[in-house]
């Protein structure tokens, strides 16, 4: 019995005793093994055997005098709300600090004090705007340090927390007490324009930094938004609007021109053209017919249509690429890991860093040694910027997998995304990935000299088509599809059995009839050599040849033939560009593979592969030393897209999330092929750029402001410009990340 | 006679940091197991995580309830890459979520700078 974990968002609580009432109904509900309302967040989690159907859930909760609904997005609100909120306060800190930091230094920075009102250069007048900056400003500096010490660990604030109180603290003990420093030949001098400024400056990276994240997760937001809000249900004969979460599986759905489907289904009656760009990055409108699958989210263009919803909730496809996507963003690139190892060390070390300079500059620095050895410290401390290292990889990651998303690529996890830009050989599957998969029958041959009299064509085509009516397979489908069009009858036969890579057979009345390749005739021993000839031809053709025996006894062939997608030989001509190997893998001979892939282009042909050694080819492939690439449907070539280093599944119907793959491709175009390897590559630069960008920063600017140029040319790092460079490091980072959404990916 | 004392402080400074972060050793808590199947395990996100690390065992069901009392925005996510699950955790509220982990390791989990880790012992 299999149980499912449902969350619904609860509307009328009052109380906390409300609670229990909800509880107790749900739990009566025949199939609820659990319930679990929480009042705080006025949502009820249900655990439930798979039959039980969301309108019993809903019923029983609104029979005790409430409302349930099926929870959505709600985290997402909340998350954009606070983050809103953050943004507001942290926008007020930013100016409080800087116009505050900005007084302090007219009256304090030297040269330009000289300009400066009296009362700016008043030591107790700055420690007056300092003290708010230090600390309503800065709180959060030190909310964050206190925790973490006694945590043992370290982090980013806790530099700033410790840099711009020793300078603060300097400055109050100047202030109050000039007359000791003087009596140590120091000059009496504050730098609360360090402390000011410098959180002024760091905070207006955090909050640049923030604004610049945000927009790093638009995609997963894009496609929350794509939802449709209610939908136009038949019910009792009448169509009603219902909100979206109350649509459930089997309901009839009328669709307007210009109106969005709600969510997934079939069509039922009428037809209509439909822009699937939104959820497949497929630009040209898709006409829809009667038994035609629909996806939720995408837009009606012209016709009037009804449609029974299949798919509700978070089984739609829409809902299915949002928990892709942000699965994959929850995921991490193996490049990250050099960075995650650093920043744990990091910080702790640029303290010891911090207390080095400290006493280098104190016992073997210059005059007044005790300044530089607190001023140079407090820039070490300072400068330093893990959060750059920390914000290289996965904003990166976040913008790649967002782009694919929009494009129709869906990437499992950001170990994909890095391993496709390594590709150099890409294995295609044939039937169903270069071609349509949707064959046809072009010819039937009767063979001569038979000992059985065959009369006619359409025999061997009603002999043919009754055998393959048992069975899955695309070219059976073709076989019987024809036999259909042409209204022929077909026998009854006993004993089917499906021989997978070689054929079918069965028994008609007595007599054992069988289809198949060369392969099944070998086996059942019959003898095709005077028909190899007009085999061959045909296959010359690029048609697949099935023959057909009754007792062991040849009497005819049928050629079945599969068209090539229209993507295909662009997709594969960009890829020899790139001079990315492409290699067909298919089940069929040598001969018809070939007509197929000369008028691809493909250079290398894997035939004759039985489905079940599709496998072993793609690991010959890949102890060549060859980073490989497998293409296919997903379905049966599925151990092969799982051994291949990327696997990539061409998405069919509504379902994406396909196990094997690596990369589904929602559309049917192959050059989004080329676009997944291409949005890979992108991804990888801007990866690699940030990652050098922030390792470069602090390699060389820690040491410039351990004061390591002073001794040749007398340069040391002001801790203010310190702040501003290490607030634009960060804030260079997110923003080069999201110059990858400029990328242009289209073929 | 101020530069030795310096000397000294700054030496002894550079140890006693070098001591403090580094030398600190975590003990594994085990998640509290509810029923045979099910275990669950909560987590304060304040300066870090506590506890940081947390044994599971495999293939039991464990719930993660992680609550940031923390207003640092750098622990305002939590990654469990190898789970592949990113959660945004609101300030003062629990956000849960389940895992089934189907093999034996340690595995990381951090925060969405990656500047925070806890570890994820799960045994068999």
């Amino acid at each position: 019995m299999k149980t499912l974990k449902k969350t619904y968002s609860l509307k009328g609580m009052h109380c906390a005793s409300c609670v229990r009432v909800i509880e107790r109904a749900l739990k009566k509900v025949d199939g609820v093994l659990d319930a679990n309302v929480n009042y705080a967040s006025e949502k009820a989690i249900v655990t439930i055997e798979e039959r039980v159907k969301d309108d019993d859930i809903l019923n029983s909760v609104s029979s005790v005098g409430y409302q349930a609904l099926l929870a959505n997005n709600t985290s997402d609100e909340e998350e954009n709300k606070e983050k809103q909120k953050d943004l507001v306060s942290l926008r007020n800190k930013v100016a409080v600090s800087l116009f505050f930091g900005a007084i302090i230094t007219w009256g304090s920075f030297p040269g330009l004090s000289n300009y400066a009102p009296d009362l700016f250069k008043n030591f107790f007048f700055q420690l007056l705007l300092a003290t708010p900056v230090q600390f309503w400003a800065g709180l959060a500096f030190y909310k964050a340090t206190i925790p973490a010490l006694k945590n043992r660990t370290a982090n980013m604030d806790t530099l700033v927390a410790i840099g711009t109180s020793v300078a603060y603290f300097y400055s109050v003990f100047v202030t109050f007490f000039p007359a000791i420093l003087q009596k140590f030949q120091i000059e009496a001098m504050p730098y609360f324009d360090v402390a000011s400024v410098v959180i002024g400056l760091i905070l207006l990276g955090r909050f640049l930094e923030a604004k610049a994240k945000g927009q790093t997760s638009q995609a997963i937001k894009k496609l929350i938004g794509l939802q449709a809000k209610t939908a136009r249900v038949v019910r009792d004969g009448k169509e009603i609007d219902v909100p979206i979460q109350d649509v459930v599986v089997g309901d009839l759905i009328r669709v307007r021109p210009g109106e969005k489907i709600p969510v997934d289904g079939i069509v039922t009656e009428g037809d209509s053209s439909i822009d699937e760009s939104m959820v497949t990055g497929e630009s040209i409108p898709v006409e829809k017919t009667i038994k035609d699958i629909v996806i939720g989210a995408t837009l009606n263009k012209s016709g009037t249509f009804l449609y029974k919803a299949t798919k509700v909730g978070s089984e739609t496809m829409l809902s299915q690429i949002i928990k892709l996507v942000q699965e994959a963003q929850g995921s991490k690139a193996p490049i990250q890991r050099l960075a995650d190892v650093i920043s744990s060390y990091f910080v702790p070390v640029v303290i010891i860093l911090s207390i080095l300079t400290f006493v280098v500059w104190y016992v073997f620095g210059p005059t007044p040694a005790l300044v530089f050895a607190i001023l140079n410290s407090i820039a070490v401390l300072i400068i330093a910027c893990p959060c750059a290292m920390g914000l290289a990889t996965p904003t990166a990651i976040m913008v790649g997998t967002g782009i694919g998303a929009e494009n129709g690529i869906l990437i499992k996890d950001a170990q994909s995304l890095e391993i496709a830009h390594k590709v150099n050989t890409i294995i295609f599957d044939k039937t169903g990935t270069l071609t349509h998969g949707t064959p046809k029958v072009t010819d039937i041959v009767k063979v001569q000299n038979s000992k059985f009299k065959i009369q006619s064509d359409s025999e061997i085509l009603r002999l043919a088509a009754s055998l393959e009516k048992g069975s899955e397979h695309s070219l059976a489908e073709a076989i019987v599809k024809d036999a259909e069009n042409k209204k022929i009858t077909l026998d009854k036969i006993d004993k089917f059995k499906a021989v997978p890579g070689h054929g079918v057979e069965g028994f008609l009345k007595m007599d054992k009839v069988i289809l198949g390749n060369r392969k099944m005739m070998e086996r059942e021993k019959v003898n095709f050599k005077d028909s190899e000839e007009q085999i061959e031809k045909l296959e010359t053709e690029g048609k697949t040849v099935m023959m057909i025996a009754v007792k062991n006894e040849l009497i005819g062939l049928i050629a079945v033939a599969d068209t090539i997608k229209d993507s295909a030989k662009e997709a594969i001509q960009i890829l020899n560009k790139m001079r990315i190997q492409t290699i067909m893998i298919t089940g069929d001979n040598m001969r018809t593979a070939d007509a197929i892939a000369r008028s691809l282009g493909i250079s290398k042909i894997l035939a004759d592969v039985l489905p079940q050694d599709k496998e072993n080819e793609v690991r010959k492939i890949q102890s060549q030393g060859k980073v490989v690439a497998m293409v296919g449907d997903g379905i049966n070539d599925a151990p092969a897209l799982a051994a291949a280093d990327v696997g990539i599944a061409m998405g069919s119907g509504t379902d994406v999330a396909i196990e094997a793959a690596d990369i589904t491709l929602i559309n049917h175009d192959l050059k989004s092929v080329v676009k997944a390897i291409i949005l890979s590559k992108k991804t990888m630069r801007t990866i690699k750029l940030n990652l050098f960008w922030a390792f470069g920063y602090n390699i060389i600017l820690i040491p410039v402001a351990m004061g390591a140029l002073y001794p040749f040319s007398g340069i040391l790092l002001n801790p203010i410009f310190a702040s501003f460079a290490m607030a634009t490091s960060s804030v260079s980072v997110v923003t080069n990340s999201l110059l990858l959404k400029r990328a242009k990916i289209n073929v | 006679m101020d530069k030795v004392f310096v000397f000294i402080g700054g030496i002894l400074g550079i140890i006693f940091t070098a001591w403090f972060f580094f030398g600190k050793k975590d003990e594994a808590v085990q998640a509290r197991s509810e029923s045979p199947e099910k275990a669950e395990v909560d987590i304060l996100v304040k300066g870090g995580y506590q506890p940081s690390t947390v044994q599971i065992k495999k293939n039991k069901i464990t719930t993660f309830n992680f609550t940031r009392q923390d207003e640092n925005s750098c622990l305002e996510d939590v990654i469990l890459s190898e789970f592949k699950i990113k959660r945004f955790l609101p300030l003062g509220k629990t956000v849960s979520f389940e895992i089934k982990p189907e093999k034996t390791g340690t595995f990381d989990f951090s925060c969405g700078m990656g500047m925070f880790h806890g570890k994820l012992i799960v045994k068999d």
